[in-house]
């Protein structure tokens, strides 16, 4: 740069700080439900999006409301429910003990994770007609699919979060003379929660996937169920109306977690 | 209770960290280990309180610790090494429910150690909600509520700003002249080991050995900042190692 091109004026320095720190903004995620719901509203009344491709919304909305009253709601809920209940019970306890074993000691280790990493890839819904074998048609087996499902992102979560606890608190506690049963208890597991508990919001988002494919087989009743009925019938508005049922469930549970991350992961904030 | 080092020697592979280390702590005094950065000092440290096992060598400890003792060799870490996820209060009670010691009992010398590091209004907080010098202070009356034999103290102002390191300096020998405690001391800190030791060992460069061993015996209460018999032992210490921690500092690592 020569001398008769240097500004003799000052220059404010250019501000190029902040930004990647995200903030609570309250309403706008409904702001975009509402906006894309709206949008598809008024395309398939003035007709520029045709039937065929969406369902009215406001239709979605009656059939549910016929869905209400009609008490079948509740019908096909509850079933579900109770399956995604005891499913994602089992296999997130049994994958969060199976991952703190990982995280503990080497052998269990050495025998899981590559076990644990042929497992992961297996769509689980591929199985199904060997768990009716193993577990027969009716309730067991769909527990045993949704279970299944949730072990395996579960298991990874959590080992991986035990792995993450500072080792220098372990040491700590060991300076201290702790037991090994009370390191585990008071440093490890407290350390390892906030893994744990984000591996959760995952293993459940995919129990509520497994939960559509378990009801594929014999079941009478149940979300995934009156999906696939509906599906095979092209019905739209019932479809979606499926759908959003199982999306509302993915939000209930994603709050939940929050609610209870904000409640025991106080300290972290 | 007097801790003894016996010929101790010490590798990571075939990386000699520490030789022939023979070196007493005697009771009711603070030994301060200095040296070149790498040169081993908190490996020794964390020797002495069995967190390792000496290659060669033996840690012995002479005599009996004092009645109510709970941990005989305790630490106070560099990083503090505070539960984040339990309370001022509950850091300290952590050390003792493992000893049975619960309610009124734990209360009582949670209260007594907290008085002793002027924390008694800060027994609720959460770490994240305290300064550093805070939460070393908490650490400190961590260690002090299991009535320690010896305090391993490793780099505990090291984390700290000068002027917090200052104010902690004061309250360490408050606490020491109220009551005596036992310690062994590493830092890099010069001006640190002459305020604090009785006994500053100086450490060569790896592989460790003791290059030699200066006694201080001004009492602590007297060694202000500043202080021109303190200066001069600090000079001196500086002397000493200045071509070493130079050599050190040029040193590749590949441990």
């Amino acid at each position: 740069m020569s001398e008769a091109t240097l500004p003799s004026q000052p220059i404010e320095v250019r501000f190029r700080g902040g930004g990647f720190a995200p903030k609570a903004r309250r309403w706008v995620g409904l702001f975009v439900f509402v906006l894309l719901i709206g949008i598809t509203e008024i395309g398939t009344r003035q007709g520029w999006i045709s039937s065929l491709t969406l369902p009215k919304p406001s239709d979605v909305l009656a059939t549910f409301g016929e869905l209400w009253e009609s008490g079948l709601l509740f019908k096909h809920l509850i079933p579900s429910l109770s399956r995604l209940a005891v499913g994602a019970t089992l296999g997130a306890s049994i994958g969060i003990v199976v991952g703190i074993m990982i995280g503990l000691f080497s052998y269990v280790r050495a025998g899981m994770v590559p076990l644990v990493a042929a497992i992961f890839p297996i769509p689980k819904i591929a199985l199904l007609p060997l768990f009716v074998i193993w577990f027969g048609i009716d309730e067991a087996s769909k527990y045993a699919l949704i279970a299944f499902g949730t072990f395996t992102p579960t298991v990874v979560a959590t080992y991986g979060a035990v792995d993450n606890v500072d080792r220098s608190l372990i040491r700590m506690g060991q300076s201290f003379g702790l037991s090994w049963l009370s390191i585990v208890r008071k440093i490890v597991l407290p350390g390892a929660m906030p893994g744990i508990l984000s591996g959760l919001r995952i293993s459940l988002a995919i129990a509520i996937i497994l939960l559509v494919a378990a009801e594929m087989l014999g079941a009478e009743y149940g979300i995934g169920a009156y999906i696939l009925e509906a599906g095979s019938l092209y019905d739209l508005e019932r479809l979606f109306a499926g759908v959003v049922i199982l999306s509302l469930l993915g939000v209930i549970l994603s709050t939940v977690i929050g609610f209870i991350e904000r409640r025991i992961l106080g300290w972290r904030a | 209770m007097d801790i003894r080092l016996d010929a101790i020697s010490h590798s990571y592979g075939d990386t000699e960290v520490l030789r022939d280390i023979s070196l007493d702590i005697p009771n009711g005094k603070i030994v301060c280990l200095v040296g070149p950065s790498g040169c081993g000092k908190s490996t020794l440290l964390r020797l002495i309180g069995g967190l390792e096992r000496p290659s060669k060598g033996r840690v012995l400890q002479l005599g009996s610790p004092p009645e109510g003792c709970l941990n005989t060799l305790t630490y106070v870490f560099q990083d503090f090494a505070l539960l984040p996820w339990r309370s001022v209060q509950g850091n300290i009670s952590l050390v003792l429910e493992d000893h049975g010691i619960k309610g009124a009992q734990a209360d009582a010398i949670i209260t007594d150690v907290l008085a002793r590091t002027k924390l008694s209004d800060f027994s609720k907080a959460l770490p994240r909600q305290l300064s550093g010098g805070m939460k070393q202070r908490v650490a400190i009356a961590r260690a002090l509520a299991v009535k320690p034999a010896v305090m391993l103290m490793d780099e505990p102002l090291s984390a700290l700003d000068s002027q917090t390191r200052e104010l902690l300096m004061d309250d360490l020998v408050a606490l020491w002249t109220r009551q005596s405690f036992t310690a062994a001391y590493v830092t890099h800190n010069l001006a640190e080991a002459v305020r604090l030791g009785h006994r500053i060992v100086v450490l060569s460069r790896r592989p460790g050995e003791i290059r030699e061993i200066v006694e201080i015996d001004m009492p602590l209460a007297d060694r202000s900042h500043g202080n021109a018999k303190l200066e001069q032992v600090q000079k001196h210490l500086w002397d000493m190692m200045r071509d070493e921690a130079r050599a050190a500092d040029e040193e590749l690592l590949d441990v």
